[in-house]
């Protein structure tokens, strides 16, 4: 009868055992350094090594993030590709916590579409549907004027001081997709940034404590 | 390898991950819908047709509006946005688009309708250019789902026209 030997192991040594397939790094680095008859205290470096490790990954992650954000920038034509929906003058079609895909694309304004746009001056980007254009001849430059769906009047009282409509300029993009609730989680973060310097820190935590 | 966070985070990433695809489903299977929508405006009368006081024409009318929209709802449409704009030409602009009335459709039962209205919204021109003016009578619909990708279509009623003297 074969019996199956586990081979001993303890932090320093290992008993070779050619089946065995994995090996922690710590161990075999040891074995090395002692048979070569080298004085490094393996622990110490180690550690060092790994954190160094977590390091890189941790920086690899956030670039990759970054990366792909700005990716969707590119491709999408829009400073901001995605936006969340934060108040109800577009319902039933759109709730507060919505999140809309955006796109610019060359194509003319016309009415009916669903467009972000910023008024001069305002910092908040808003989300209404087109209801009139008035496109010049030749240059085909046009006049826009917008309206929230829930709203009973459209949008001239929200345009800057003398203002009666909206130009090219002032559009960031058209809606084109939408995902219900899940721009929650930036409303509850802007709202009470608290939230987000613990979720922050609670990732970074994760990510240095984790074991590969 | 096995710890409470990791199966936490590992569960959270799939169903993440699922969530997301179903979504993406759902919006593609929008595309096995083929529509046949149908819809009929009869301009009743023009109750009054003025230049107002800051220049520009405008008109107000009463119309008859009528449609079958039935065939584009699909499990995925959340409602229907639809609106009747007054499209025209004139001197100065290549195109104008005025949205005189619009509805939200929230279900397939109330697609198919039929309304007696005056114009919801003021049908102002830039300018003077409205008398004897021929426009079309454009029915857009913008259907937005309850997932994904929003589209809209219209339908296009050529050959109305104004009176050429205000009244």
């Amino acid at each position: 009868k074969c019996q199956n030997h586990k081979p001993k192991q303890s932090l320093g040594f290992t008993y070779a055992s050619p089946f065995k397939k994995t090996e922690a790094k710590t161990e075999i680095r040891t074995e090395t350094e002692t048979e070569m008859g080298l004085n490094i205290n393996p622990i110490k470096s180690t550690k060092i090594r790994q954190s160094l490790e977590q390091l890189v990954l941790l920086g690899i992650i956030v670039t990759t993030a970054l990366m792909i954000w700005q990716g969707l920038i590119y491709v999408t034509g829009c400073e901001s590709p995605v936006v969340v929906v934060l108040s109800g003058s577009m319902e039933p079609g759109f709730q507060r916590g919505d999140i809309l895909f955006l796109h610019m694309s060359k194509h003319p304004i016309r009415a009916g579409e669903i467009i972000v746009f910023n008024v001069e001056g305002g910092d908040i980007p808003i989300v209404h549907r087109v209801i009139e254009v008035h496109e010049l001849q030749d240059t085909r430059v046009a006049d826009v004027l917008t309206k929230g769906d829930n709203n009973d009047v459209d949008d001239r009282i929200l345009y800057a001081h003398g203002q009666d409509w909206l130009q090219q300029s002032h559009i960031m993009g058209r809606a084109v997709g939408f995902l219900p609730y899940v721009g929650w989680v930036t409303i509850l973060m802007t709202e009470k940034p608290i939230i987000k310097y613990v979720l922050v820190s609670l990732l970074g935590l994760l990510i240095i404590t984790s074991k590969d | 390898m096995h710890s409470f966070g990791y199966r936490a985070n590992a569960l959270l990433t799939f169903a993440v991950t699922i969530l997301a695809f179903m979504c993406a489903i759902a919006s593609l299977s929008d595309n096995l819908n083929s529509p046949s929508p149908s819809a009929e405006i009869q301009i009743l009368n023009i109750n009054w047709f003025q230049k107002q006081t800051h220049g520009n024409d405008e008109v107000s009318l009463t119309m008859n509006i009528s449609a079958d929209l039935q065939s584009l709802f699909t499990w995925n449409t959340k409602q229907l946005f639809i609106f009747v704009a007054a499209e025209y030409e004139t001197p100065s602009n290549a195109l104008n688009q005025v949205s005189v009335w619009d509805a939200i459709i929230p279900s397939k039962e109330h697609a198919k309708f039929w309304i007696h209205t005056s114009n919801k919204y003021r049908f102002v021109d830039q300018g003077n250019n409205l008398r004897g003016k021929e426009f079309n009578l454009t029915l857009h619909w913008h259907v937005m789902p309850k997932t994904g990708k929003m589209f809209a279509d219209k339908l296009v009623m050529p050959g109305y026209r104004l009176p050429k003297e205000y009244r």
